[in-house]
């Protein structure tokens, strides 16, 4: 039975009406109609409908809406302000390092794997702000792309760690 | 001068999209079979703000082609990038330029792109001739301000020329192009135009699109298809095992099932709990006897090639070497599963898909739906990258039986098992390849027979909807043992290319994937001529060397060869008795028109019978490159999706069903594994523009075999090079 659940997403506290059991990510595409997180599998193994909650990455297709209650949903269209509040700049800039970076590495093929592939590097970067090679690898590695843009993906990740340096945190 | 909105209301030429639904839903259908394509309004618009629009009939897949083809168009018209903008591909706007696959929309879109608007800016000098009382050969145009020549402020903007207004001029193709010498925008790496939306989530993909009083729907199917004629009977459908979940409805046409629902989710769930009884039959060869029973079945033969004496040259040779390749079922394993909303009433239908052809897909559906084709229309939207014939049309036309169904908007959106499990493999293939060298390391026979069956004609779909008969293609190019990709590249006297096409309606349902069968020929091929370069007893490259008479196939042997700074030496002549080898190899091929040539290195453990590879290279001649950034961005894709299709990609099947259902049965390359990459575009500026899509695959897939045997000395004849498959290889040949 569809309840009425409140959940904060990109710091915005929304009134979803949704079964609890719902995965988030038919929540966020349906009822708040973001278009960041996607749908790739379903099942958790690609990461196209991946999110931060609580500034960790989540699939959203395996995660029940019910279970997002109470917490913080940060997706695509929130990574630029997720990033000013942790680096406390006064404003949030129009996109987040990573993004500029892959628009600056023209690391593009057709786009659909972004989501998860921005969402998942901004988590290893707020984590790990030089990472190197081999960490980027694996973190990422969970993160499927079927065009085969890892290589341009990579070099975009160490580019915005570049860009990262010296941000005021 | 009528309006341009005139003509596009006279024309049914509504520029409408999801954007805008009320029109959409509204009464406002396309009646026109498309638009008029001897008409330059057709494909440019100039607007009085000094901008144009130009409508192009190629869909932006991924590929580039949206950032490319404008590019061409404000070469043409002298005007900005910023200045250019397109249209989204929709039956009632855009031209039909034929469908964006066989890596045509550079190839063959440009040239039409290009005469069109050379057309339109030579009909806008003779507009501003007039107007600045100055002859068209003085004139000179900068951003679309066209001024007399060293007469800067006697000027006339292309906006105040036509803006809004129609050309009313015929295309007729015969205005001049420029000189490529002249080409200032033609040739530059110019950035991909979708990126800022994509990055940001603002990009509008198929699978996001949204309209009024939609319904969602899933379809019901058995996990993974069986043979190709046997579709999917339904015995018994138990609705009690829905009840619970309220709102849902079954809609079922003959073997056809599907779930429509309000609520995505009770969609979702809806169509996995369905209790279903399906008679599947087990008539499917399994993989254990795919290849042995492609190559016993009663085969249609064709030589589709033959020159001088083969039999009698390869009798007469130093060197001779005979060689079996085989290739499996690959999947296109759409990133993002096929997704399409359809909205059909009675004597109409819009429908929004992924399709890399509008009109063909109009055309079908129009059949299926038995409306007439000016009725329908059919709009595209970005997916996922498809990368040939995935599930796009089989979700059209899904979406399209359950609105007709329901009477209402409905979006329709595979699950991952659909998609992988329904999809149109690239089909398997068997290639056995003779070829004969003398002493000196010419070649002087080259022998290829290959074993395949053709696409399917029929979708899923419709085949279960209305019993359509499945059925596969007659022929085409890409569908058999191919004149291009083998044996051509070499300058060999004797020659023979022979297609054994096998009846393919007991196999699985087949389709064109990247590159159809040319990772294949390729694998056996070019083995055969490392092979012999080893038995001459000479460096790969330089026998390669030695026996390409072509500067164009030589032009990307030799850049490719440069880029991984090859040294000279006979391949597997540092075999090693280390748990991990590495070795290097070189393969040449194409898919169509273009030349690919690739460098391999990777990395073998013996003990675990895994394969990295550490580093591609890969060069590609296609003609004039218009923009070098997107080919250097298509070659590495090529060359990622290939180690990917080679090291691990096999649809599975047993005798009843596809297994391969998802990114676990079906793996594809992980970053982790992702080696380094080199693309190489070889300029050629005064050449007619080819595909650049996907003709660096196959050399790319010989390269990886030709660098396992110089690790190992062991020749690979399947791929993928699965660890199990790499220790069984290195066990039977003692290595």
């Amino acid at each position: 039975m569809a309840n009425e659940l409140k959940i904060r997403v990109n710091e915005q506290v929304r009134t979803v009406t949704a079964a609890p059991d719902t995965p988030l990510l038919y929540v966020l595409s349906n009822e708040l109609n973001l278009q960041g997180p996607r749908f790739g599998c379903g099942l958790g193994q690609c990461g196209s409908c991946s999110v931060l909650v609580n500034g960790v990455e989540m699939r959203s297709c395996q995660t029940r809406v019910s279970a997002v209650e109470g917490k913080s949903v940060t997706t695509l269209e929130g990574l630029p302000a997720w990033y000013a509040a942790q680096k406390k700049l006064a404003q949030a800039p129009a996109l987040h390092p990573m993004q500029q970076a892959l628009i600056d590495e023209q690391a593009v093929q057709c786009g659909y794997c972004y989501n998860g592939m921005i969402v998942k590097a901004s988590e290893l970067l707020s984590k790990t702000p030089q990472p190197t090679e081999a960490q980027i690898r694996s973190a990422m590695n969970g993160h499927l792309c079927r065009c085969g843009t890892y290589p341009r993906i990579l070099k975009a990740v160490q580019r915005a760690s570049q860009m990262m340096k010296g941000v005021a945190k | 001068m009528s309006s341009r909105r005139e003509f596009l209301k006279t024309g049914g030429a509504l520029v409408i999209g999801f954007s805008l639904r009320d029109e959409l839903l509204g009464q406002q259908r396309g009646t026109a079979p498309g638009p008029d394509l001897r008409q330059i309004d057709t494909w440019i618009a100039i607007h009085s703000d000094n901008t144009a629009t130009v409508h192009i009939g190629f869909c932006e897949l991924g590929q580039g082609a949206s950032t490319a083809l404008p590019q061409i168009a404000a070469e043409e018209l002298d005007l900005d990038m910023s200045q250019v903008k397109t249209v989204g591909l929709d039956t009632n706007v855009t031209p039909n330029q034929g469908g964006t696959f066989s890596s045509a929309s550079v190839a063959r879109g440009g040239p039409q792109i290009r005469t069109a608007a050379a057309e339109a800016r030579l009909a806008l000098l003779q507009l501003a001739s007039k107007r600045l009382d100055s002859p068209v050969d003085r004139l000179t145009v900068s951003k679309g301000i066209v001024s007399v020549r060293g007469i800067p402020n006697r000027s006339v903007t292309y906006g105040d020329l036509v803006g809004g207004n129609l050309f009313n001029v015929p295309f007729t193709g015969s205005a001049p192009v420029k000189p490529a010498t002249e080409y200032k925008l033609v040739g530059t790496p110019v950035a991909r135009r979708d990126m800022p939306a994509k990055v940001s989530g603002k990009h509008v993909y198929m699978q996001h699109v949204r309209v009024p009083g939609m319904m969602h729907a899933r379809v019901v199917r058995p996990r993974g298809q069986g043979a190709y004629r046997d579709g999917a009977k339904v015995l018994n459908i138990d609705e009690s095992s829905i009840r619970s979940i309220a709102g849902v409805r079954l809609v079922r046409r003959g073997d056809f099932i599907g779930i429509v629902a309000e609520n995505e989710w009770d969609a979702v769930r809806a169509a996995q709990q369905l209790k279903v009884t399906w008679n599947l039959k087990p008539t499917l060869p399994g993989n254990d006897r795919l290849y042995d029973q492609m190559r016993a079945a009663e085969t249609q033969d064709r030589v589709v090639l033959e020159k001088g004496d083969v039999a009698g040259a390869i009798g007469k040779a130093a060197h001779m070497v005979s060689l079996t390749g085989r290739g499996p079922y690959q999947a296109h394993a759409l990133f993002g599963p096929s997704c399409a909303i359809a909205d059909v009433k009675t004597d109409s239908a819009l429908i929004a898909c992924t399709t890399s052809d509008v009109y063909s897909t109009r055309t079908n559906l129009a059949r299926l739906l038995e409306i007439p084709v000016e009725k329908v229309q059919v709009q595209y939207y970005e997916g996922a990258g498809t990368y040939g014939h995935s599930c796009y049309e089989d979700a059209a036309q899904a979406a399209a039986i359950l609105s007709q169904a329901v009477g209402k908007p409905v979006r329709l959106q595979f699950m991952r098992w659909d998609e992988h499990g329904w999809d149109n493999y690239g089909p398997a293939h068997v290639g056995e390849v003779r070829a004969a060298a003398d002493s000196d390391g010419r070649i002087v026979a080259y022998e290829y027979n290959g074993w395949q069956h053709n696409w399917a004609v029929v979708e899923t779909s419709a085949q279960l909807a209305f019993g359509t008969q499945a059925a596969e293609r007659d022929g085409g190019a890409a569908q058999q043992v191919s004149p291009l990709n083998l044996g051509s590249m070499y300058d060999v006297p004797n020659l023979k290319l022979v297609n054994h096409r096998v009846p393919g309606l007991g196999y699985l349902k087949g389709g064109w994937l990247r590159s159809p069968l040319d990772l294949s020929f390729s694998f056996a091929s070019e083995q055969a001529i490392d092979e012999l370069a080893y038995r001459v007893g000479m460096d790969p490259y330089a026998f390669r060397q030695r026996n390409i008479k072509d500067p164009r196939w030589l032009g990307v042997l030799d850049a490719v060869a440069k880029a991984a700074n090859w040294t000279t030496r006979r391949a597997a002549s540092n075999l090693s008795k280390a748990k991990v080898v590495t070795g290097r190899g070189i393969g040449v091929g194409t898919h169509l028109a273009s030349y690919g040539a690739a460098v391999a290195e990777i990395e073998v453990d013996k003990e675990t019978g895994r394969i990295r590879a550490k580093h591609m290279y890969g060069a590609i001649d296609a003609g004039l490159a218009v923009n070098p950034g997107n080919i250097e961005n298509q070659i590495s894709g090529q060359l990622v999706q290939t180690v990917s299709r080679m090291l691990k990609e096999e649809v599975t099947f047993n005798k009843t069903n596809v297994t391969s259902l998802d990114w676990n049965s079906y793996p594809i390359l992980r970053f982790e594994e992702c080696p380094e990459i080199t693309p190489i575009v070889v300029q050629r500026l005064n050449e007619r523009s080819t595909g650049a899509g996907e003709e660096v695959m196959a050399g790319a897939a010989a390269a990886i075999a030709n660098a396992f045997f110089d690790a190992t000395g062991v020749r690979m004849q399947e791929y993928p090079f699965t660890p199990s498959r790499v220790l069984a290889a290195l066990k039977k040949n003692g290595g």
